[in-house]
């Protein structure tokens, strides 16, 4: 069962994940990418780690994604990249091969060698079956005890972060300058002159038709 | 066919380094951040394989550390794109090699 379950979430989890790095269009990468996250969130279940499971969907898929299609919509910068443009000759090349290299390592590493753990069991807080205490509780009992420190700092950290995000993006006073005519701007200004053009034109035929009128009747 | 941690290893691994050669690869910075994401869930696997491996709940704690570091980079990181890409749009990060010292 596990077996399957793996083998099924790995593939998918791989595929979003070449999916991010392929696909030209960041809106794409960006949907591929909640498809890695599902795939990863599926094999927490499968290693029994529930409460990491619903977060993972819950902050990954569910905010930080949404953040990345909001920035990409707002930026408009939907568009394909460009392929021709290689600013450092020879990059991706050598990317890759770097990257196959130290992956081949890695599995290799750890086919060969093993998972290099020494295969002690964790004495301080033991993980317990589900059925005898919820993974929810276990998880809390050790954050909110152990690591009570690190997690008050994540607090600092959160409001660090919103802090900056609030910083960085007020523009300073004074510092407005209006953004470029787009596509959209210039038909929408075409289309409302050509409004204007066409009202004038009627007001000036009736007013050419009013004094025709009052010539008839004198 | 038993599945042993190993094999989450080497999914890990995987997903580690398609991250990677994308963040090496791609130009577009919000991509580049997202490959970042991808860096970080793999490394997250590790932790919960582990976890379960040497019977011990602290890998899972440990991951929901790095969820949370990873939501406020994600803050930051785009409050940043976002400012940049208002003064000069369609900037890659080829660009911002202007913001050397």
């Amino acid at each position: 069962m596990e077996t399957a379950v793996f083998l099924i979430a790995g593939a998918f989890a791989l595929i979003g994940a070449l999916g991010v790095v392929l696909n030209r269009n960041p809106v794409h990468a960006a949907l591929s990418l909640v498809m890695t996250l599902f795939a990863v969130a599926v094999l927490f279940v499968a290693q029994e780690a529930h409460l990491l499971a619903a977060v993972q969907v819950i902050v990954y898929a569910g905010a930080i994604v949404v953040l990345f299609l909001f920035v990409i919509m707002l930026l408009g910068v939907d568009t394909a990249e460009n392929l021709e443009v290689e600013p450092i000759a020879g990059q991706r090349p050598l990317a890759l091969g770097i990257g196959v290299g130290v992956m081949t390592l890695a599995v290799v590493a750890v086919a060969v060698i093993g998972n290099g753990a020494t295969g002690a069991r964790g004495v301080t807080a033991p993980i317990q079956p589900e059925t005898v205490r919820a993974n929810v509780q276990q998880v809390a009992e050790v954050l909110f005890t152990d690591q009570i420190v690190a997690f008050e700092l994540t607090a600092l950290l959160l409001t660090v972060a919103v802090v900056g995000a609030v910083v960085l993006a007020r523009r300073p006073e004074g510092d407005y300058q209006p953004a470029p005519e787009s596509a959209l701007d210039q038909q929408r200004r075409e289309a409302t002159e050509s409004i204007e053009n066409a009202a004038e034109t009627v007001e000036e035929t009736a007013e050419a038709a009013a004094e025709a009128d009052a010539g008839v009747e004198t | 066919m038993i599945v042993t941690t190993s094999w989450y290893l080497i999914l890990a691994a995987l997903i580690f380094a398609i991250g990677a050669v994308g963040l090496l690869v791609r130009r577009n910075p919000l991509v580049m951040f997202m490959c970042v994401e991808l860096m970080l869930n793999a490394v997250s696997l590790t932790f919960v394989a582990f976890a379960r491996d040497l019977d011990d709940i602290g890998g899972q704690v440990s991951v929901f550390f790095v969820l949370v570091v990873a939501a406020a980079e994600v803050v930051v990181g785009l409050a940043i794109i976002v400012a940049v890409m208002r003064r000069r749009p369609g900037a890659t990060a080829d660009d911002l090699s202007v913001l050397r010292g």
